[in-house]
This record gives structure tokens, sequence and C-alpha cells, in this order.
């Protein structure tokens, strides 16, 4: 049957970034509990926000009580990169207002990744949903795991936050291989360091403000030369 | 402890402004292949974006009293060693969480 065929499929798919997204989404879990939040918050973000590394931020964010503003700002930073998944996703393969809708829900950085391939452009929108409906049941289910455990960890087990840190770190040495543009991840590194320094918890709006002002800067010089 | 009218406001717009970003872009697609700026943009700014989390991440960390940040600072060159090396998100990530557990709970616990 054709259709189970295509839910075998997206499982196969799906399996390929689910081990690192089970991976996060326990460790997400277990700082939500950590944090003083109740276990089903951990599910409440993963379920509905769905995108891993703004949860990670957003957690340091809601225990300091950070302005509802900030939090915006925050999300639209830390998720620009989605603007351009639109250029290759398979959104076309999906017919129907709620599909459409859930698929574009979805669309997180493994959805993308799984779908990159010129090959995907000829997938079944069964096998797209059921693709984006596993990575989405992972990484609820992991962070629900994840929290429910995390009440079992002794209180003299100290930093288990950095995690957080060692993501966007991770993250951030991956972002650097793609382009080894090392003038942007000085600056980078400076208007972060400034930021901090100047501006205290204000600092991720002010910081990334800096920089978006010397990318735009070099494009409009780049420009003017070429 | 946020209250849970805070907690769900923050669900609420965290939600909505990422699946703006997810989904507008598909009804703008013209302008979007057609502009010059933006892909630009879009490449460089992940390095910046991470280099700012990883400092707000850490922006409590004291160094002006004891251990002077040294868990934090052993722990990062962990992660970008194990990173270098093994290229595996996961590992250097549980690696370098690992170091830190061990030496704030452990080594420099007060």
């Amino acid at each position: 049957m054709a259709a189970a065929q295509d839910v075998r499929r997206a499982l196969r798919d799906s399996l390929s970034v689910g081990f690192a997204a089970a991976a996060m989404g326990m460790a997400f879990g277990v700082l939500v509990t950590r944090s003083g939040l109740h276990w089903w918050w951990a599910t409440i973000f993963a379920s509905v926000i769905f995108a891993g590394s703004l949860e990670f931020l957003l957690l340091g964010m809601v225990t300091a009580v950070a302005p509802l503003g900030q939090v915006a700002v925050a999300a639209f930073l830390v998720n620009f990169r989605h603007v351009f998944y639109a250029l290759s996703f398979p959104l076309h393969r999906v017919p129907g207002a709620a599909a459409k809708a859930y698929s574009t829900f979805a669309l997180t950085d493994e959805a993308y990744a799984v779908t990159a391939r010129p090959e995907a452009q000829a997938w079944s929108r069964a096998r797209i949903l059921w693709l984006q409906a596993f990575v989405h049941l992972y990484w609820a289910g992991s962070v629900t795991l994840g929290a429910l455990g995390g009440t079992l960890i002794p209180p003299a087990v100290n930093g288990l936050d950095f995690a957080v840190t060692a993501l966007f770190l991770v993250l951030g040495i991956d972002a650097f291989r793609a382009r080894r543009d090392l003038p942007a991840a000085a600056v980078a590194v400076a208007c972060a360091l400034v930021g901090h320094v100047v501006f205290g918890e204000q600092m991720l709006v002010a910081a990334l403000g800096m920089f978006t002002a010397f990318l735009l800067a070099r494009y409009a010089i780049a420009r003017r030369r070429a | 402890m946020p209250d849970t009218a805070y907690l769900a406001s923050v669900v609420a717009i965290a939600a909505v402004v990422t699946w703006t970003l997810r989904a507008l872009p598909f009804a703008l697609l013209a302008p979007l292949r057609a502009s010059k700026v933006v892909p630009y943009l879009a490449a460089g700014m992940p390095v910046g974006v991470m280099a700012v989390l990883v400092v707000h991440t850490l922006r409590h960390t004291t160094l002006t009293t004891p251990p002077h940040g040294a868990p934090v600072a052993i722990a990062l060159a962990a992660t970008v060693a194990l990173h270098l090396w093994r290229r595996n998100l996961v590992l250097s990530i549980a690696g370098g969480t690992a170091v830190h557990v061990v030496l704030a709970s452990i080594v420099f616990a007060g």
C-alpha cells in the first residue's frame, strides 16, 4: 500500500536526524526541570515553539523574567535563518491549507536538512508530513522524558546549564567552518563582548544590532567597489 | 519564579515569530530571490548570532572572585577541542558539559 510505504520512508528519513534531536531534547528537558519550572512546561515549549536553539535560549530569559519585547527580538534573530528554507523546501508537494500550515510550522533545521536533496522535490504529501510529524514527536517526546528524568538528578550536580553554551559554541564553529570568514568572526566576538560590558542584560539586541550594522556596512562598501 | 501568564505569553510570542519566519517567505519568494543583501545577511549572520549567544549564556560568570571563571574557561576549551577533533555535535556538547559539571560540582565546589 502506497500510504504505508510513505510512512515507512518518512520514518527512515527521520531517523537520520532523530538521534541528535533526541539527545538535545533530553538535555533541554533536564534543564527545564533544573531551572525550577514544572516538567510540563518542557512539553509545551517543545510542542508549541518547536525550535530547539530558541527554546534553550528562552530558558535563561524566562528565569530572569526578560521583557516580552526582548523575547520577540531573540526569536526573530535566532530563527531568521529559516527565511531561506522557503527557497528549496518542497511545500508545493503539500496541498491543503491545514497541511501547509503544519508543514511551515514544522519547518525545522532537521526537516530542511532531510528535504535538501533534489529527489525530495518529488516526494508525496504524506511522506513530507509524516517526516515532520516524526521529528516533532522525537523532540517533544525526548524533551518530556528529560524533564521527568531531570527531577531524579541530585541537587549537588551543578553546571548542567553549560550545555546551552556548548550548543551555541559548536553551532558557531560549524557556521565559521562553512564560510571561513575570519574578520566577521572576530567582529562578532568583539560585538558580543562590547555588548556585554556596555549593555549588560540588554546585550542581545545591542550586540546583534552592531554585528548586523557591520555586515550591512561591509556589503555597501563591497558594492561600491564592484 | 515566572508566573503562568508570563510563561504562556513567552511561548505564544516565540511560536508566532518562529512560524512567521518559516511561513511568510513562501509568499514572498520572488523578492527574496531577487534580493542580494538578504542572502548576504543570512550567510553572514550565524557566526555573529552564535558568538553573541555564547557570551549571553555566560553573562553571569564572575571573574573577580575564585575560581575566576576557571570551570567555564576549561569547559569552553574542552568543547572546542572535542569539536575540532571529532566534529560530532552531540559528543562535543555532552563532553564539554561533563567537564563543566565535574569542575563545578567537585573540583571547584564551594
